[in-house]
């Protein structure tokens, strides 16, 4: 005796029935080889993998140079399966391709200045690390052009504090008093400079796009998964744990990172061993997923991740008597920056806003800001800028680590399965080779290897003992 | 099956043999037979993959132990005979300072040890034109304060990295020539600015330079005391793609 719903339509053909009994099938067929993740039907190829041990959550620079070196580190072939997840293909809000995308070793703090030289170190053997087979060689585009920091008589003090710091690491650095700066460089103004700072070797800047693709097309040919979606969410397990003193604490640990696939609702569960959050400007949205921060005030689970978004603004200016070739990245005591752009007289300026930040919901620029507050300081440094004319314009976020400046790279204490890669305050893309390093020797070694990195950690975040770096741009 | 395999061969040996396909880096001829053959083969197996990723570190290998540190040297003899050594083994040539006698190798690569006798002679000149000098060799020059004259002519392995590292030479280094190393551009020509001293530079034929006119006139700026020689370089207007008005009259004429 046959069942009939309501359109009259055997039960055994409606499609509802087929469908279920379709999952069924692939169920079993993939129970039946439990260790690959063949299925005979692919439904969505844009889905991510079902099992994964490694998902970095964001595939700006800093996820994929985590991606190379962990499958660069990898101890067997297909030892770690690693998946990069990344919201927006066309990477239009992305901190790494709106970069200015400088590399300066003049830091005050020595693990900054030490990641600084391992990153040149890395991009000056970049094609021995990133070249493929039978594909062209990577060419950042570097201009060795070197960084000049300008210091009135209030911060001269700490501008020698930290030469003294850059040169006891191995920086090279070049302290120059007015009438040096004046000789090397006669288009500058050095009305209020008391002392001046001027990198000598590794610095300059180069093309932060071309460096992104070189890690993921180096990561991709080495069998990085890549994924174009967003985690929503994750699925994960509490354990709870009294201290000596008797206070309770929540371990969780993070079993199923949730993509969901962009313009759609369909999302996988990924399961994981580990999640690395390296998404830049929005870590802090992906931090709140896990609950970190939603504690009880006083508690570890109560300490936020300090990431937001902020706003920067990079204008694009013509001056057809401005400096030449041997133009360095300026930055000035007042917190405005230029560099040379291209041989035709073009400049890349900006300024770090003073009172108040400009609004993060989306990329506008503000050319008032330009007019107001830039053009006045460039013009008073260098005078030949009197007469330049505003070309083009982007805005930026940078991940701004609210509490320090500084990024934040280790595990945190209660979801021992997040890896932070974050907050470095707009010094990430210099940084990134090396702490892709770090990181992976951290998740694959267990502990830092080659640059000591543990007061990166998120215990100062707990502890609320800030490592302030004296020297942001 | 045999013969569905055997017609899928036949139908890509005339696409092995003829296709002018666009290869990514060399817009003009395509390789030869046998390096398409192994592009061919290299996409399909992974051994003549591996096999072929060797070759790069090989090459690689070779340039290390040109440039390796001369530590034991530098130790037991000073630093000017290390550097001395150093360049000797690179088969270029040198010159001690006050003296007006060239140190330089045979074509078979055999030099005199004459040089290990002058612990305190520094090097005035050094001509390392078609070695395969770089930028961790450079480490055994950087004691020699005296160096007046450096020739990197045809250098390989010379790169960006390279010049920016010869600020160690900014007080003393008056003629540099870094023609022919096809891995120099604007970028490491930039970084020259620290080389007050310099009074020539000769940057003729360096393949990576977009605009060599121009690069030229702004080195001049950059450096006021400084000659700047660029040959070889194709100077003279070139073709655009675009049709000019009298190409495009005549095609409307004639429709």
């Amino acid at each position: 005796k046959h069942n009939y719903n309501a359109h009259n339509i055997p039960t055994f053909l409606s499609m509802k029935y087929l469908e279920n009994q379709f999952k069924a099938f692939r169920e079993k067929t993939a129970e039946a080889m439990p260790s690959s993740d063949w299925t005979p039907f692919e439904i969505n190829r844009s889905l991510p993998p079902e099992r994964a041990d490694i998902v970095i959550v964001g595939g700006g620079v800093m996820g994929w140079s985590i991606a190379y070196w962990l499958k660069q580190k990898e101890k067997i072939r297909e030892g770690v399966r690693v998946l990069v997840v990344e919201r927006d293909p066309t990477y239009s809000q992305a901190s790494t391709v709106l970069s200015a995308g400088g590399i300066r070793q003049q830091f005050s703090l020595p693990e900054n200045i030490v990641l600084s030289i391992a990153s040149a170190d890395f991009m000056r053997n970049i094609n021995k690390h990133l070249s493929v087979l039978n594909e062209d060689p990577v060419d950042l585009q570097f201009n060795h052009s070197g960084y000049l920091f300008l210091a009135s008589e209030n911060v001269a003090q700490i501008m020698e504090e930290n030469y003294k710091t850059q040169r006891y690491v191995g920086a090279k650095v070049a302290l120059l008093s007015p009438t040096q700066l004046k000789e090397k460089f006669p288009w500058i103004n050095t009305d209020g400079i008391v002392l001046a700072s001027y990198g000598l070797e590794n610095e300059g800047w180069f093309d932060p796009w071309t460096l992104l693709n070189a890690f993921r097309r180096k990561a991709i040919s080495m069998g990085v998964y890549q994924c174009f979606g967003e985690v929503t969410g994750f699925k994960y397990t509490t354990n709870s744990m009294n201290t000596a003193e008797g206070n309770k604490l929540d371990f969780q640990r993070i079993k199923y990172a949730n993509v969901q696939m962009p313009n759609s609702l369909e999302y996988q569960p990924v399961e994981c061993a580990i999640v690395v959050n390296a998404a830049g400007a929005f870590s802090g949205k992906v931090a709140e997923m896990m609950g970190i921060g939603l504690g009880l005030k006083d508690t570890i689970a109560g300490v936020p991740l300090p990431v937001e978004p902020r706003k920067r603004f990079v204008y694009v200016v013509h001056c057809p008597d401005g400096p030449g070739l041997e133009t360095p990245f300026l930055i000035d005591y007042s917190g405005v920056y230029f560099r040379r752009e291209g041989l035709g007289g073009n400049y890349i300026a900006g300024m770090s806003p003073e009172e108040e930040e400009p609004d993060t919901s989306n990329l506008e620029v503000d050319h008032q800001f330009f007019q107001e507050k830039v053009w006045p300081r460039l013009a008073h440094r260098v005078p030949a800028f009197e007469n330049l004319k505003v070309k083009s314009a982007w805005a930026g976020f940078y991940d701004y680590n609210t509490f320090d400046q500084n990024g934040i790279v280790g595990n945190h204490p209660l979801v021992n399965n997040m890896f932070f890669a974050t907050g470095f305050s707009g010094h990430g893309l210099q940084h990134s080779p090396a702490v892709g390093r770090a990181i992976a020797e951290l998740i694959l070694d267990g502990g830092f290897q080659t640059l000591d990195l543990s007061a990166f950690s998120f215990q100062r975040i707990i502890t609320q003992e800030p490592m302030l770096e004296k020297n942001i741009v | 099956m045999a013969k569905t395999s055997m017609r899928r061969t036949f139908r890509l040996v005339p696409l092995l043999a003829a296709t002018p396909r666009h290869w990514s880096s060399n817009p003009g001829a395509p390789p030869p037979l046998q390096t398409r053959l192994l592009l061919y083969l290299s996409h399909r197996f992974h051994d003549v993959e591996t096999l072929l990723s060797w070759i790069p570190w090989l090459k690689s290998r070779g340039v290390r132990q040109k440039n390796i540190f001369y530590g034991y040297t530098q130790e037991n003899f000073g630093d000017n005979v290390a550097a001395a050594f150093y360049i000797l083994s690179l088969r270029g040539g040198f010159r001690f300072a006050g003296q007006s006698e060239w140190f330089r190798s045979n074509k078979r690569g055999k030099f005199s040890w004459d040089f290990i006798n002058q612990r305190d002679a520094t090097i005035e000149e050094v001509d390392a034109s078609n070695t395969l000098i770089n930028y961790t060799g450079l480490e055994n020059l950087v004691k020699q304060k005296s160096l007046r004259t450096l020739s990197l002519c045809g250098c390989v392995e010379v790169d960006d990295w390279f010049l920016s590292r010869l600020h160690v030479f900014q007080d003393t280094l008056e003629e540099l020539d870094i023609s022919h190393c096809p891995q120099i551009t604007v970028g490491g020509l930039a970084s020259l600015r620290n080389l007050r001293a310099l009074r020539r530079l000769d940057i003729s034929s360096l393949p990576k330079l977009q605009d060599p006119g121009l690069v030229a006139i702004l080195l001049e700026e950059m450096l006021p005391q400084c000659q700047v020689t660029a040959f070889g370089f194709d100077h003279s207007l070139t073709y655009s793609h675009t049709p000019t008005d009298a190409q495009r009259t005549e095609s409307v004429q004639e429709q």
